[in-house]
């Protein structure tokens, strides 16, 4: 690069990042405290390039202790910390500040459909035994060939190349109007992860996931509202997968 | 769907989801495909209620005609007439958005173009509903 861009670009990447504050407002709970959740405000110091994880990290180091929220990895690839950010399920670790409107405060609280526990915490327990149900693993009961390994060709990987990429953070399950209502469907997550074997050509077992899904409280549940689809947060085609899982059952193959 | 066992807050947990439906957090802010869904279950409801009652007045032409001509000509006002305006509102919305959700789950693309599609589905209801309103709302205000 030549010296004058380098010059040019200083004083804009300057005022790109100055601080400023930034209002959360909090959706707490505690079990031994409060009988009904409460909203609180917390003002912190933001860079735009900021994620909101950072501001729930300055309010539990610097200004309240208390506030209780998951996170692990922390570069949205755990899953840990989905929350509902400004009315819409996001990865607090993969919300920037910068891409949120400032002006106003930003409502924080957790995701909804599954029991809350403490803060922007909930029992995930209900979301892992659908996830369970449809049995999300390689079932084979044939010798795999010559090679010792399955060979899959790369037109079949690509199959369900996009259902790969959950990582089971329950963002779209708990956008989902029908699971608020009704903690029985098995939920986008799960329909998802059973897609991602139904359509692998290695797997033996798509008849039985398909029987599982194609229940009362399977796959026809799902009232196409988009909102799992939107609320991912790896991009997955949620929906899709789901229609396709649909085709599936009613053609009796896949 | 076993609880995790032996924890302190077991005891407290039917209490605690009674308590959470009570106070909701915000309205979760959907896109299209929240709001095609939610006014696809008003209308439906809403002409399910109309499917009942209409179901009934015309049931009363095997009472007696006269109590048919009775029952039905207390509709003959401008509020029912009005009123008519939504229930057809509410009918081409429904028909239109049933089509769109059969596009939806059976056209492979139909995913990929829902948004698009849940505008075509405004498109032609504004057009239809053009083409209706003005010549129905003559009739009710000139007779």
């Amino acid at each position: 690069m030549s010296t004058p861009t380098v010059e040019a670009s200083v004083p804009a990447a300057a005022e790109e990042h100055r601080s400023f504050t930034v209002t959360l407002i909090i959706r707490r709970f505690d079990p031994e405290v409060d009988d009904e959740p409460r909203w609180q405000d917390f003002d912190v110091q933001m860079y735009p390039t900021d994620r909101i994880l950072d501001a729930l990290h300055q309010i539990k180091w610097d200004q309240d202790g208390s506030l209780t929220f998951r996170r692990s990895c922390a570069h949205g690839i755990c899953g840990s910390d989905a929350m509902r950010i400004n009315g819409r399920n996001r990865l607090a670790c993969k919300t920037l500040i910068k891409d949120l409107d400032i002006s106003k405060p930003i409502y924080v609280e957790a995701i909804k459909g599954l029991p809350l526990e403490k803060d922007l915490i909930v029992d995930m327990e209900p979301f892992f035994a659908s996830y369970r149900d449809v049995q999300p693993f390689l079932i084979a009961n044939s010798q795999p060939g010559a090679g010792k390994e399955r060979v899959q060709t790369i037109a079949d990987r690509e199959r369900f190349d996009d259902t790969t990429k959950c990582i089971l953070c329950a963002a779209c399950t708990s956008s989902c109007p029908v699971f608020w209502t009704d903690g029985q469907y098995f939920g986008p997550a799960a329909i998802v992860n059973a897609h991602r074997f139904i359509f692998d050509s290695r797997d033996e077992a798509s008849s039985v996931r398909l029987d599982i899904l194609n229940d009362k409280e399977g796959v026809w549940r799902c009232r196409t509202t988009f909102n799992c689809s939107e609320a991912c947060p790896r991009g997955i085609q949620v929906t899709k997968a789901i229609a396709e899982v649909k085709q599936a059952i009613v053609r009796g193959k896949v | 769907m076993s609880a995790p066992t032996g924890t302190l807050a077991e005891g407290h947990r039917p209490a605690q989801k009674k308590k959470k439906s009570a106070v909701a957090g915000t309205l979760y802010r959907g896109n299209e495909g929240m709001w095609s869904w939610v006014l696809h279950r008003i209308t439906g409801v809403a002409i399910f209620f109309f499917l009942l009652v209409h179901i009934l007045d015309t049931a009363l032409i095997r009472v007696t005609p006269e109590a048919y001509n009775a029952v039905i000509g207390t509709y003959q006002n401008p509020i029912m007439g009005i009123g008519e305006v939504g229930l057809v509102g509410a009918i081409v919305f429904h028909a239109f958005n049933g089509l769109r959700i059969i596009l939806v789950d059976y056209w492979s693309k139909g995913t990929a173009y829902q948004k698009y599609l849940f505008y075509v589905v405004i498109g032609l209801w504004v057009v239809t509903m053009l083409a209706f309103a003005p010549r129905h709302l003559i009739n009710v205000f000139s007779h």
